[in-house]
């Protein structure tokens, strides 16, 4: 067969067979590249669940931090891991739906409207150790708020917010222009449009943003430990609401307190083997209550959206 | 609720006269604007939280830094080669902050850069619709993993391993910190790099098949040139968070300000140093508690130039279809 063919003909398979062998091998390569991440992710959890596991009793959860590595638990980290997203949910959910409807329904096409997108855009861009110089400018020294839950809560809703506002307009975009024009067609108004119709469609999409934001934050270090949050702290804030009326009910935000990554901070610097295994097992928690959150966001979505159909 | 509000007029039992009716109509109609008016005022001013903050961040960050700048002469903080703020005989030369963070950076894109294009090119042109389902999500977890978490996995598991082929290597360095970061970005890259793959229109793929090209040719020699604004975007995304980043850094590559471009050694980065000096206590209004604010007005400008950078790039090389 081949002395049939020309040598031009020969020629030609040849770079066909070369051409084709760069294919085969760039599938190869892209495959191994993805294999990079994927060990990555795998080496992480299995070292965190080796030396961490062993660790994770009932007491781990019910303990203070302590001097001696094996008596040491993450109770005040985990519970101020708590307050905080309470008070960061408080402030970042209202005001990054409120501020998503206003750009998405509300705002006319101006200079006005152009500067707050950009600065959105740009905000998302900001290294979170800045928001952290904010609060520590703003809120510890200017305001007077200390270094309390109610700092760490603000600072990390302001972080949070372009996340919040961004998933909230993509779901609101999504929702079709003929809802709106229906419900105008009733005589609703446009605030009718928005609370009636566009904010229950929009909820999977919102919610799913929320929870994503969130455990966006319950793992960010650098801004609360710029603000000057203690590492030790081997007491709980006062229980919510649960003070003296008035003037009690807000103890809580007053309160010095700890979070999960910074008593993981706290436990990987030190030298000692012991607190190391205390960081992996407080680490796994960390990405069991992050990885948690993100499945319940991809759950909560797909669940909400099954009963909605255009 | 002006529906409920009209429909109860109607239900009265004796009903009013023409004139009332219309006066009443007239009233709600007036109640409903101001209503709406105060709404809209509410929800802009949700709006402008976001403005607000920037506002903040560069009020606090110029003021601060103004008063340190007053004491610190500008050149001197940009060319003095010394980083010893809390010396007697202080120097405050940002240069040497500014080469950890460069080091740092420069290794964590020669990990995300590559491996970040080679992933997005494949799961653009050669991967089938499951697989591309199916790694998306798994990659996007790399970037859900909170950052402390990553240096503990640099100082406790990747340090020691590059200690066995390298002995040598210091228990903080920059290396492996650097590595980490980079694994941590290669989500930010290929998943926009991918986006402005997809968005290459299909007739451009389907020339270069018809004109004989393999997938491998179609992608490097067609879809990654008419996609390269968006690529390049993502690049310089990828820097922006790498300059960021702070608490791998600070937990894997020591604190030591150091001037050097070897990441075989320990170094301070912008970030860091702002962990560092965050936990001492450092009384406020002391020049150490100014230098963070220059520090972090430094840091800002680097992250606002590359986000300058990357938008103008996207409206500068777009191609139009």
């Amino acid at each position: 067969m081949s002395s049939a063919l020309s040598p031009r003909t020969e020629q030609l398979r040849a770079i066909i067979r070369k051409h084709k062998r760069w294919d085969a091998a760039f599938g190869v390569l892209g495959l191994l590249a993805m294999m990079v991440g994927v060990l990555t992710l795998a080496a992480l959890f299995s070292s965190m669940a080796i030396d961490g596991i062993p660790r994770l009793t009932g007491d781990f959860f019910t303990s203070f931090p302590s001097r001696r590595a094996g008596q040491a638990g993450i109770l005040s980290a985990w519970v101020g891991s708590i307050l905080v997203m309470l008070v960061t949910a408080f402030f970042a959910v209202p005001v990054g739906i409120a501020g998503a409807v206003y750009l998405e329904e509300y705002a006319k096409k101006n200079w006005f409207t152009d500067v707050i997108e950009i600065n959105i855009t740009n905000l998302a861009g900001v290294p979170s150790i800045v928001y952290g110089l904010l609060a520590l400018g703003l809120f510890v020294y200017a305001f007077g708020l200390g270094q309390s839950i109610l700092t760490a809560g603000l600072t990390l809703a302001l972080l949070i917010l372009p996340i919040v506002i961004v998933t909230t307009r993509e779901s609101l975009r999504a929702i079709p222009q003929q809802v709106r024009e229906g419900a105008y067609a009733c005589g609703a108004t446009q605030w009718q449009v928005v609370k009636d119709h566009l904010l229950p469609y929009g909820t999977p999409g919102i919610l799913t943003g929320v929870i994503i934001a969130l455990s966006r934050a319950i793992g960010e270090t650098a801004p609360i430990i710029t603000i000057g949050a203690l590492t030790f702290i081997a007491f709980l804030p006062p229980v919510p609401f649960a003070g003296e009326p008035a003037a009690g009910l807000f103890d809580w935000l007053f309160s010095p307190f700890t979070v999960m990554p910074i008593q993981i901070f706290n436990w990987t610097s030190r030298p000692d083997p012991a607190f190391q295994q205390n960081a992996a097992a407080a680490s796994f928690v960390l990405v069991f209550m992050t990885l948690g959150m993100n499945g319940l966001a991809i759950w909560l979505r797909y669940r909400l959206r099954k009963n909605i159909k255009w | 609720m002006a529906m409920t509000a009209t429909s109860g007029v109607a239900v009265k039992p004796e009903l009013p006269s023409g004139a009332a009716k219309l006066a009443e109509y007239a009233r709600l109609k007036r109640q409903r604007k101001v209503r709406e008016r105060l709404i809209e005022a509410v929800l802009l001013l949700a709006a402008c939280v976001s403005v607000f903050t920037t506002v903040g961040i560069v009020y606090i960050l110029l003021k601060e830094s103004l008063v340190f700048f007053a004491q610190v002469p500008v050149w001197s903080f940009l060319t003095d080669t010394q980083w010893t703020p809390l010396f007697d005989d202080a120097h405050f030369g940002i240069m040497v902050l500014l080469s950890g963070t460069v080091t740092s950076s420069a290794v964590a894109l020669v990990i995300a850069i590559p491996l970040g294009t080679i992933i997005a090119i494949y799961l653009s042109e050669f991967a089938g619709h499951k697989t591309r389902e199916t790694m998306k999500p798994l990659l996007e977890l790399l970037s859900g993993v909170p950052t402390i978490i990553y240096g503990y996995f640099a100082l406790l598991f990747i340090t020691p391993m590059i200690q066995k082929i390298y002995p040598d290597l210091p228990g903080f360095n920059v290396l492996s910190a650097g590595i980490v970061m980079g694994i941590m970005i290669i989500p930010y890259v290929s998943s926009l790099a991918e986006d402005a793959m997809r968005a290459v229109p299909m007739s451009l793929r389907e020339g270069s098949y018809a004109m004989g090209a393999t997938r491998y040719q179609t992608a490097v020699k067609v879809v990654v040139p008419a996609a390269l604004s968006g690529i390049a975007a993502a690049y310089i995304l990828g820097i922006s968070r790498a300059v960021g980043e702070t608490m791998i850094l600070a937990v894997a590559a020591g604190m030591q300000p150091n001037l050097t471009l070897n990441p075989l050694e320990p170094a301070a980065t912008i970030t860091s140093y702002i962990v560092q000096v965050a936990l001492g206590d450092l009384p406020h209004g002391s020049v150490g508690y100014q230098t963070i604010f220059a520090a972090g007005l430094m840091l800002l400008l680097l992250t606002l130039f590359f986000n300058l950078v990357g938008y103008w790039m996207r409206r500068r090389f777009r191609e139009a279809y």
